[in-house]
């Protein structure tokens, strides 16, 4: 792999660090509504009750990122703590600092996603690689329109009627939250088979929903893959159809998939983060949630920030580690 | 031509059965008029948590709207946000495309960069932090101008890609060396040969305009006095209506949702077998 290539990719993940961070920055002073007075504001029509706390915070925040300072001093600040994750005091749950909220719910939802991403990438991808295949049973055939009509429908609807069938209906999973409410969540076995109770449906409606995007991929790429001559010269060497399927069909197949999974990360979370507000599982998605229903911008902002930061770095893994995957890949000039 | 018609409908069963469900949406819109009123789709305007009777055929929700009249009011609603953000995305996507792999170079490099860093940025989130200031009294044309912000990115590179292919073709080489302008080029030599593509490349831009529409909209984040389908399925987790068994408020649009999808990608697939004849299935 060329180094030039490396670091014109990581200059790229800086670039989108700058714009999302200078973004940011402009938003609230072009349409001029400023995230601290304007809770201000909203609490006093609701009525004479405010939030303690509030001047306090309004005058640290200024301290802070310095409204008395020239602009390009505060864009400055604001660009510096920004790419450090110092997003500053939550509005709605102050004194509670945006970064100390992101990082209780971010453990759930880095759990949820991985495993539920993992599993159907690898099932989808195998899937579509036997539906692709000459000699598969012809009763596989029928799953395809099911699969695609499962992935038609968006993450959270598909968590909305599984959570009216598996939990009202036939009580047989937990409708709400991440764990039982009382117990206190910590590394023991009795807590852990809880969460994962917890976990199945908002696990279920993400691996259901995505499993058909996977599937049909593999399968297109499966279908292409069976005329190309290195097929056609093993199976002329009488090898095995079962090596024939994994060793020349599917491993070629799922390098295309790589790809597509550093380009669908960010879709998939977007789905996954409302499948949490349906399930009230108490990772990232909720958190936005609940900070929209506050206006709680710094919060919204700080997450909003973090995911855009943290999909941009699992690309730049993936493209990197491609080239490592498939030797016919070398990135040089063009 | 009729006969031909129908060989062809055999042959692209997607783009048939995609016509068939967006036809459907269409009838219950539009035929749906003429059953009820419309008007019922606002609060407090019959009696509410009703469960589907003859008067009140998908019951009624908890702040007293007519369900049904929700639906037939919503669905066009929902169209109309995902088609004006995919048409001017595609546009945009278009565009941007030309330029660039007209130009090639600097400006190439340029656009190429911009639109390779835009979509690893997940779209909905962005979508949110727009949304999020403009929230008081959002119409249904202001929402769908915020989910356009981001629908240009993938017309732009697929498109790109597309024309690149095409500028070497030798018609297109022969015209640029007769002297014809780059705009007429354009028009006259690319433009048509790309119509098929562009075509499935705006159902996809709606598609996916809808998709994040309704994903702002079940935020909260949408037009709130509209009764869109997501908004819909806003009021569903807001007023927890599954908690309370009501199940005749979230199964319809959620139907009506997979139909429209199902449809739309249909569709898309139908398109793209025209625009590119190679994906044709051998059997």
């Amino acid at each position: 792999m060329r180094i030039d290539y490396v670091l014109k990719r990581v200059g790229m993940l800086l670039i989108l660090v700058w714009v999302a961070a200078t973004l940011n920055f402009f938003a609230p002073r072009l349409t001029g509504k400023d995230p601290v007075k304007q809770r201000l504001l909203k609490q006093a029509q609701v009525g004479g009750y405010v939030q303690k706390g509030m001047d306090e915070m309004a005058i640290e925040y200024d301290k802070k990122f310095g409204l008395d300072k020239p602009l390009w001093e505060q864009y400055t600040t604001y660009v510096g703590e920004m790419s450090t994750l110092n997003f500053g005091p939550s509005i709605a749950n102050y004194p509670r600092t945006v970064d100390e909220i992101m990082s209780d719910a971010l453990p759930w939802t880095i759990i949820l996603l991985g495993t539920t991403t993992a599993i159907a990438f690898l099932l989808g991808s195998f899937l579509g690689a036997v539906l692709a295949w000459p000699r598969s049973p012809r009763f596989l055939q029928y799953l395809l329109p099911p699969l695609l009509t499962l992935s038609a429908i968006p993450y959270y609807l598909l968590g909305l009627v599984l959570l009216y069938v598996l939990a009202f209906r036939l009580p047989l999973f937990p409708s709400f939250g991440g764990y039982t409410p009382g117990s206190l969540p910590g590394f023991n076995f009795a807590f852990v088979v809880d969460a994962v109770e917890h976990a199945f449906l908002p696990a279920l409606s993400i691996i259901l929903a995505s499993l058909g995007f996977w599937a049909l991929g593999m399968r297109a790429m499966m279908v292409t893959l069976q005329g190309e001559d290195s097929m056609i010269f093993a199976e002329a060497k009488g090898l095995k159809d079962s090596t024939l399927f994994v060793r020349y069909a599917m491993r070629n197949a799922l390098l295309p998939q790589t790809t597509a999974l550093a380009l669908a990360l960010g879709e998939i979370l977007s789905g996954a983060v409302l499948v949490e507000v349906v399930f009230g599982y108490p990772g990232i998605g909720s958190v936005l949630y609940n900070a929209i229903k506050d206006f709680d911008y710094y919060l919204i902002q700080g997450i909003v920030f973090t995911i855009v930061l943290s999909i941009g770095f699992m690309t730049l893994l993936v493209d990197l580690a491609y080239p490592l995957l498939d030797p016919r890949i070398r990135y040089g000039r063009s | 031509m009729l006969a031909s018609g129908l060989r062809y409908a055999r042959r692209n069963p997607n783009l048939v059965f995609g016509l068939f469900l967006l036809f459907v949406l269409l009838v219950f819109s539009v035929g749906g008029r003429f059953v009820v009123d419309v008007g019922n789709a606002d609060p407090l305007s019959v009696s509410p948590e009703k469960p589907p009777s003859w008067l009140y055929p998908f019951g009624t929700d908890s702040q007293g709207r007519d369900l049904l009249a929700v639906m037939v009011a919503g669905t066009p609603l929902t169209l109309r946000i995902g088609v004006i953000a995919g048409v001017i995305g595609l546009g945009v996507g278009t565009t941007l495309a030309f330029v660039s792999a007209f130009y090639g170079g600097a400006v190439d490099a340029v656009i190429r960069s911009i639109v390779d860093i835009s979509l690893t940025v997940p779209g909905l989130l962005v979508l949110i932090l727009a949304a999020v200031f403009l929230k008081q009294g959002l119409t249904v044309d202001q929402m769908a101008l915020i989910v356009a912000l981001l629908a240009w990115r993938w017309p732009a590179r697929t498109i790109r890609a597309q024309v690149l292919t095409l500028r070497e073709r030798s018609w297109v080489q022969v015209a640029h060396m007769s002297g014809v302008g780059g705009l007429r080029i354009i028009f006259f030599e690319l433009m048509p040969n790309l119509l098929p593509y562009l075509a499935a490349s705006l159902v996809g831009a709606v598609a996916s305009a809808i998709l994040a529409s309704i994903g702002l909209e079940a935020l909260g984040l949408g037009p709130i006095d509209s009764p869109t389908l997501g908004m819909t399925i806003y009021w569903v987790i807001y007023y927890a209506a599954l908690l309370h068994g009501y199940w005749w408020w979230w199964l319809p649009p959620i139907a009506i949702i997979t139909i429209l999808f199902v449809g739309l990608f249909n569709l898309a697939g139908g398109l793209d077998e025209i625009a590119n004849p190679r994906l044709r299935k051998s059997v």
